[in-house]
């Protein structure tokens, strides 16, 4: 076995696939794979602009986190849920609109211009099922669409465009499985609880198997030569030699495993709080730092299932929330990365403006969106939707989700949006600052 | 290389050992060295039959899974007034009963999926008919429902049922049958298709994903199917024709014109010779390889056998039996080019894993929970369009997945679980070389093992490194446990193992 045709990690890492191109003669499963899938580049550079998605999972209660405290139909609707104006973090006067009294954090980013809130955020025809409106809001697709994402779907137009290869760490997603909104055609998100779990557990039974692991996956040499002929041998239809296409899989694992941890090794440079969302990004800020050529991070909050008793855990969540935004901007202003990183936090649905009779709220419509970052436009975006005039007890909505998605992917991510969202064109909400 | 796109069968004197495992690991989930020498006896036509034929096989020692049906109901009409009363007068006490008796019943529910999964993930372990799993799961992933939409497990077992029973029967039955499964029908809202208020979801799915394939309708005949659909709808837990919402009306639905009902719709559907297609298109991506979008026109050696898979469904007028037998027995099935280059589904690899080693099957909770992280919850497809397959299944952090499942089978270690010790093994691989004849070298168990468990021959550079591994370990034969277990961690991590 020839040392000099085994791609150590450390070549693989430190040139990338350019390494491999000068190795042309080599009888490499690299080589044979390239050669079938086209030009080879690089998805994203570690300057690339970035996007970071935070789900509130369980349909965020919108009215009780931007609260419209000037309107008595608000305390009316909520007579124990309805928060004091005098607890109320203030934003503008003028509209009679602020936070819940939790979001100090979200205050602070808007008091310094680096927050927009899109009010009265929905689509037609709302569907109140939890996962039925997230497939809603995952692909774009009123109807919950064919199992391709929002997400996915602009990583691979974007591929397409550059004519560049999908990396490992294209998208990653934070949790026990890539969320639909990330599944593309070709772009396929890397997802994570934690950073040792992206690893094959067997190396820690004898320390002889780690080597030997190595040694299987790593190589390059090792590829068995029927599956060359097989790429080369079916055309279209068929998508041969799948043995070069996991063995290329399992080297961008092993690579992409080895940077994610060492990565998420290095602590944070700025104090981060408890809580799982700030734990997520954090992983995320130090992933960005350590330069992954990442596009997008998705991060989830969940527990916002408000339906009895609301008061304190909702309070709770929205504090959590609130202090992991914060502390994610302030880290990357810290590591200098603020300037290309795009934060937007959405939840399926809002809740119902009237509380139920257990202190808690029902499934609703139309809820805030936020947006985080200097590139942001900031304050506040639309109306509050009519407390009066609703639908079946709901917030009727003004902005569609997609009119905020499409500003984000045309005017930050420079993908066009229309191929991520089925095909249709939708005015831009205006969250993006000019020129950027 | 050329490959074989004939539908003759192969020659009988050909089918060896290897390839009744090929057969074994594609009509079912692969199985021991003695099963697939046990089908190789049978010869390539009593193999072939022995599996499609499977009614013969008695299966009585399956365990049943009894769900209460009305745990999921509608409250009934006084139930609904008196919840109604109290939540306007404010009585808040019944409310919270009511309240209380609805989570109830959907925890529940849910606990009632979990166990569903998990029978059905037993059914596919210890069967002694696993075609008629594999083609279970096939239509699950072609009429795709998903119970996070359903929000009723005994509705998705009964579908379960409805799938299981013409598995390998007619495609027409199961057409006709699924326009009118409850569950179905909830998933896609056909309930609330009426003839005033026509919902088209049914209609549309019924021509895009489960018969026609994108691309070969109009928007006016889903339109006009919709019609045809309305109606059909569901009370309590069956199937419920209602005249009273049903569009009687005359309907044009790809040309043909007629006061249609849902079966004249779905007969509409049959005779176009894009059904078919689509369903060979299907089988063959189920069975055979992992072909991109059928829409892709170009005619390739896949299409051609697609085709002809077409014209043998029509020419059996959607009998499935006929159509597998012919399958399975062809040349083009046994190519070199198609053996062990297809990826493992989670549900194949994991199943399969046990079923060749014969591993304790742990704990079936952490099984359910892998095959959602791999990407395949049972019950609950992605979308309505199922499960994409193929190199979908394979990302950097499933890959990891998939080889962490295998260890665990092996050796009951979990990624995060520190206290492991190999008391935990609790499995003696030694059985896995009864039938290694000759000396115990570290060569021929490689060989053996090799064999056992990857489709086609390895690459001799990779059974090198595997030697050479072990060579740094082992002084000559091998007749530890434990350096079984190490070769079969190191093979199941192999890219290889990823593919059957």
């Amino acid at each position: 076995m020839s040392e000099q045709i085994a791609f150590t990690r450390r070549q693989f890492m430190q040139g990338s696939l350019a390494v491999v191109s000068t190795l042309h003669s080599m009888p490499t499963f690299l080589n044979g794979a390239a050669h079938a899938a086209g030009p080879v580049g690089q998805s994203g550079t570690a300057d690339d602009r970035v996007l970071v998605v935070v789900q509130l999972s369980g349909g965020n209660d919108g009215l009780n986190t931007v609260i419209p405290y000037g309107q008595g139909a608000y305390y009316d609707a909520r007579p124990r849920l309805a928060i004091p104006e005098k607890k109320i973090l203030q934003l503008n006067q003028d509209q009679e609109i602020g936070l819940h009294t939790k979001m100090t954090g979200m205050k602070e980013l808007y008091d310094s211009g680096l927050l927009s809130i899109v009010q009265g955020v929905g689509y037609p025809n709302p569907n109140r099922s939890h996962f039925a409106s997230m497939d809603v809001w995952h692909t774009g697709d009123t109807r919950g669409g064919h199992g391709v994402g929002w997400i996915g779907a602009a990583l691979d137009e974007d591929l397409t465009k550059r004519q560049i290869q999908a990396q490992a760490t294209t998208c990653i997603s934070i949790g026990q499985t890539a969320p639909l909104a990330t599944h593309g055609k070709k772009v396929k998100a890397i997802a994570f609880e934690s950073a040792e779990l992206f690893r094959w557990a067997g190396q820690d039974i004898h320390p002889a198997l780690g080597p030997a692991y190595d040694q299987i996956n790593r190589r390059g040499e090792l590829a068995p030569e029927v599956t060359l002929e097989v790429s080369g041998g079916i055309s279209g239809g068929v998508t041969g030699g799948q043995a070069a296409f996991v063995m290329r899989t399992a080297l961008h694992g092993q690579v992409a495993s080895d940077r994610i941890r060492a990565a998420v090794q290095a602590g944070p440079q700025t104090r981060f709080p408890n809580g799982s969302l700030a734990d997520q990004l954090k992983m995320v800020a130090a992933m960005i730092r350590a330069g992954l050529p990442t596009r997008v991070y998705y991060v989830a909050l969940g527990g916002f299932d408000t339906h009895a008793g609301q008061e304190f855990p909702h309070g709770n969540n929205l504090r959590l929330f609130s202090e992991a935004m914060l502390a994610f901007q302030k880290e990357l202003k810290a590591i200098g990365h603020d300037e290309r990183v795009l934060t937007m936090a959405f939840s399926e649905f809002g809740r119902r403006v009237g509380q139920n009779a257990s202190n808690g709220t029902d499934h609703g419509c139309a809820g805030p969106m936020f947006l985080v970052g200097p590139m942001v436009k900031p304050g506040i975006h639309g109306k509050q939707p009519s407390l009066t005039k609703l639908d079946q007890g709901d917030l009727i909505y003004h902005t569609d989700f997609r009119s905020v998605y499409a500003a984000v992917l045309d005017r930050w991510m420079k993908i066009n949006s229309a191929k991520a969202l089925n095909g249709k064109t939708y005015r831009h909400a205006n969250v993006i600052r000019a020129n950027v | 290389m050329a490959i074989n796109s004939r539908l003759s069968p192969l020659p009988e004197a050909d089918f060896d050992q290897t390839k009744a495992k090929h057969l074994l690991n594609r009509a079912g989930f692969g199985g021991t060295r003695h099963q697939t020498r046990a089908l190789a006896e049978m010869g390539l036509h009593g193999a072939v039959k022995y599996l499609v034929d499977y009614e013969s096989i008695h299966a009585s020692k399956l365990t049943k899974l009894e769900i209460d049906p009305d745990n999921i109901r509608e409250f009934k009409p006084k139930e609904r007034r008196d919840f109604r009363k109290a939540r306007r007068s404010g009585d808040n006490e019944t409310v919270k009963k009511f309240q209380a008796e609805i989570r109830k019943r959907q925890v529940q529910d849910r606990q009632d999926v979990q166990y569903l999964i998990q029978w059905w993930l037993g059914q596919m372990l210890i069967t002694p008919r696993p075609l008629e799993e594999k083609l279970t799961l096939l239509w699950h992933g072609h009429f795709a429902s998903r119970y996070r939409n359903v929000r009723d497990a005994y509705l998705m077992q009964q579908q379960n049922h409805f799938l299981r029973k013409h598995a390998n029967g007619s495609f027409a039955d199961l057409a006709h049958g699924i326009i009118r499964n409850p569950a179905m029908i909830k998933f896609l809202n056909n309930n609330t298709n009426k003839k005033q208020k026509p919902n088209e979801n049914l209609a549309r799915e019924l021509m895009e994903l489960f018969t026609l394939g994108e691309g070969h309708y109009t928007e006016q005949d889903i339109k006009q199917g919709a019609k045809a659909l309305t109606g059909y709808t569901l009370k309590d837990n069956d199937f419920k024709f209602n005249k009273k919402q049903h569009d009687q009306g005359k309907k044009t639905i790809l040309g043909q014109t007629g006061q249609f009902d849902g079966d004249d719709f779905v007969d509409i559907l049959l005779q176009r010779d894009d059904c078919p297609r689509f369903v060979a298109y299907k089988i063959y991506k189920h069975f055979v390889a992992d072909v991109d979008d059928q829409t892709n026109g170009e005619q390739t050696q896949a299409m051609t056998v697609i085709n002809a898979l077409a014209q043998l469904i029509r020419q059996h007028d959607y009998q499935l039996k006929p159509v597998l037998m012919t399958l399975f027995q062809s040349q083009h099935f046994y190519d070199t080019t198609i053996i062990g280059n297809k990826i493992k589904s989670p549900t194949q690899l994991m199943v399969g894993t046990v079923r060749m080693l014969n591993t304790p099957t742990r704990d079936i909770s952490i099984i359910t929970g892998a095959n959602t992280m791999m990407g395949q919850t049972l019950f609950n497809p992605p979308s309505v369009a199922g499960w994409d397959g193929g190199q979908a299944w394979i990302n950097t952090s499933t890959l990891y997945v998939r080889q962490n499942v295998a260890t665990y089978f092996i050796t009951g270690k979990l990624p995060f679980e520190d206290d492991w010790t190999s008391d935990d093994v609790n499995y003696d691989p030694m059985f896995l070389l009864d039938d290694l004849e000759g000396s115990r070298t570290i060569q021929a168990v490689v060989d053996h093992l090799l064999d056992l468990l990857l489709a086609s021959d390895v690459h001799p550079q990779r059974r090198e490194s595997l030697i050479a591994a072990m060579q740094e370990h082992v002084d000559s034969t091998v007749d530890d446990p434990v350096v079984v277990i190490a070769l079969l961690l190191l093979i199941t991590v192999m890219p290889e193992y990823q593919l059957c």
